[in-house]
């Protein structure tokens, strides 16, 4: 999977978590940029991630990114 | 199982139809995603859970503090949340020497809280009991140890329990329970406690919230009191009708053993107070067969309440034994090993609960214990002869048919009634009438036993107990009215219900004599009726205009000095 693909992947887990369509992902977005992005939202969302690729964030992950590309790439580290 | 996210969409559903009860929910950990699983679960099962959360780890301040916001909102539920980790904590910084006391001191806050709570609230109050952590600090040795976590962790369990067992208002939601059955990994993720002091993880969410919001629909009411069952590889392997008496399996033949621990699962309902209803595709005598004379059935014609056993379908079958027991629908679980008949019957009553029976027989009861279908808020002994009343209720039944004139049938039956006060040998039955009865039930006002207790010593209320036996057996305690002093003049019925066992009797015209009697006899002129509507108790509708009321502004007036008695062919026992 390449980067493009699970961005597309990773906007629908957000859709779902935060019930809204409008939602459009970049590589740079933040949690500043998503209204309903808190820190209980990120939970969520992480779970869900995890779920959907089969993967665990460690502890420290959860709190690193600081932005959706980051979160990105650190999944892609986890799948290769 | 709904996922968290689903339960969390609930929350934008419009909850204005639906009964509200208010609750508090206090924790020592996080406890957001708790709340809103509760309340979106408490949609799906027909609760508006009106919810307060204490902030973050405030639970004791919101108890101890007397004017808290707790105590302002007034709940009717409290739900205490402490956690296993906040335990861990407190046993960390013990001094070494007194590690063994923590079971007690953590009781006796328990305790402490819950005296608290009850002097300022009447709220019924659900305690997380406490999930194992094993720390493995002394492997299995611990269990020898007195002082390791381990030991004092199921000591406070079972302490708790103990506690519950005296405490009427107080009940245990099993999380450790919930932890047993599907394992510490699912129930608790580490990375999700660190950032957020969550404790539950959000694939657990749901089942503890299931779990809590069925303990909160039991004390108002909605718990299922029926068990409708096939026959053929439901109860037993094989089809009788084909494989014969000797060849069906139970017992050591084939997976017999399969069928006959579910058999024992059934008999414990049983004797706990679920009936059970036989529906099965069948020739009557053929399917009874076993029941006489196979000897490893578990189960007898003594257990079954109903037996429905011919070659109609099964819709038309199960709304005639809904018919016979006069309970809901909403209140009976259908278990068939058919995919096609639970289908077919799904359509047509929706209301009912019917379990996806896996294909294995080996897999019915681990599944069926995931469900946990059969919570209850109380139990008295009188459940343990359910069977034998409705089994009586039906004999009745079919000796009315032989009798044109209502009146000559009601006075062959040698009715005998025991008028008595509220006492304590009475208020567990009392108390769960009050949460059970839903048709004849004028108010729909549902008591607990400690609600009970209080009512008894509070002096303005008058309680009459109604306990009928005929030349059939004994019915039990099967009506209650509770009336309370309104002004000198005035007696207000607070309470009136009726068990829909013995509809049709006349049961409604000896009550009213009795308290029209003790009312004017007491110097009150005036009784005064309220029906309250919902959406199971329309058969009351009528019931004071019909008994010889007015209505004045909503409410039905009687006055006891111009009452006649009404006939009824009743006796009263003295």
């Amino acid at each position: 999977m390449d980067r493009p693909e699970i961005l597309k992947k990773v906007n629908d887990v957000f859709i779902d978590v935060m019930d809204d369509d409008n939602i459009i992902l970049n590589y740079v977005t933040t949690a500043n940029d998503v209204d309903e992005w808190d820190s209980l939202n990120h939970i969520q969302l992480v779970v869900a991630i995890e779920k959907l690729f089969k993967i665990r964030f460690t502890s420290k992950e959860i709190q690193s990114w600081d932005n959706v590309g980051a979160m990105v790439d650190s999944i892609i580290s986890k799948l290769n | 199982m709904k996922l968290f996210s689903q339960l969390k969409k609930n929350l934008k559903n419009d909850f204005s139809g639906l009964a509200p009860v208010k609750v508090a929910l206090l924790g020592d950990t996080a406890t957001q995603f708790l709340s809103v699983a509760l309340r979106g679960t408490g949609f799906d099962e027909g609760i508006n859970l009106q919810i307060f959360e204490a902030d973050f780890n405030q639970l004791e301040r919101q108890v101890f503090d007397a004017d808290s916001e707790l105590y302002e909102y007034k709940p009717e539920v409290i739900i205490l949340f402490q956690s296993s980790h906040k335990l861990l904590e407190k046993y960390n910084k013990l001094k070494h020497g007194e590690y063994d006391t923590l079971a007690e001191k953590q009781m006796e806050l328990i305790n402490n809280l819950c005296i608290a709570i009850n002097t300022k609230l009447n709220a019924k109050i659900i305690c997380y009991n406490f999930s194992e952590i094993d720390e493995g600090v002394f492997g299995s040795f611990a269990n020898k140890t007195p002082s390791s976590f381990i030991f004092q962790l199921r000591k406070l369990n079972y302490e708790l329990m103990l506690y519950a067992v005296k405490s009427p208002n107080f009940y245990i939601c099993d999380l450790s329970a919930i932890q047993n059955q599907v394992g510490k990994a699912t129930v608790f993720q580490p990375s999700v406690y660190i950032n957020t002091e969550m404790v539950l993880s959000i694939d657990i969410l749901p089942q503890v919230a299931l779990r809590t919001v069925d303990i909160i629909s039991a004390m108002y009411g909605k718990f299922k009191k029926c068990i409708v069952f096939d026959l053929d590889n439901t109860i037993w392997g094989g089809v009788i009708g084909d494989d014969g008496l000797e060849n069906i399996q139970l017992g050591t033949l084939g997976i017999g053993k399969a069928f006959t621990e579910f058999q024992y699962w059934l008999k414990k309902l049983k004797n706990r107070g679920i009936i059970l209803a036989v529906c099965s595709k069948n020739t009557e005598a053929i399917a009874k067969e076993p029941f006489e004379n196979h000897p490893d059935m578990v189960l007898h014609l003594g257990d079954i309440a109903v037996f429905t056993a011919n070659w109609d379908n099964k819709v038309d079958n199960i709304r005639k034994i809904q018919n016979t027991l006069n309970i809901g629908f909403d209140a009976m679980v259908y278990l068939d090993d058919s995919p096609f008949e639970r289908n077919i019957v799904r359509e047509h009553i929706p209301e009912l609960t019917i379990p996806e029976l896996p294909e294995d027989p080996a897999d019915y009861l681990e599944y069926l214990y995931t469900l946990n279908l059969f919570e209850i808020a109380s139990f008295s002994n009188e459940d343990t002869e359910r069977t034998k009343q409705y089994q009586i209720a039906a004999k009745r039944n079919i000796e009315q048919q032989a009798y044109i004139n209502e009146d000559a049938f009601l006075a062959s039956l040698d009715m005998v009634l025991r008028v008595e006060p509220l006492n304590r040998f009475n208020t567990p039955r009392v108390a769960q009438l009050t949460q059970r009865s839903n048709q004849f039930n004028l108010r729909t006002v549902r008591y607990t036993d400690a609600d009970i207790e209080k009512l008894a010593s509070k002096g303005c209320h008058y309680s009459f107990t109604f306990t009928l036996s005929d030349k059939f057996g004994d019915n039990g305690l099967i009506a209650v009215v509770i009336l309370q002093k309104e002004d000198n003049e005035t007696l207000f019925i607070d309470t009136w219900l009726m068990s829909c066992r013995v509809l049709k009797r006349g049961m409604e015209n000896f009550v009213l004599n009795t308290i029209a009697n003790f009312a004017k006899e007491s110097g009150f002129a005036t009784l005064k009726g309220e029906y309250v509507p919902t959406p199971k108790n329309g058969i009351v509708k009528d019931h004071y205009s019909s008994l010889g009321f007015f209505e004045k502004d909503a409410f039905w007036i009687l006055n006891t000095n111009t009452y006649e008695p009404k006939q009824c062919f009743i006796t009263q026992k003295l």
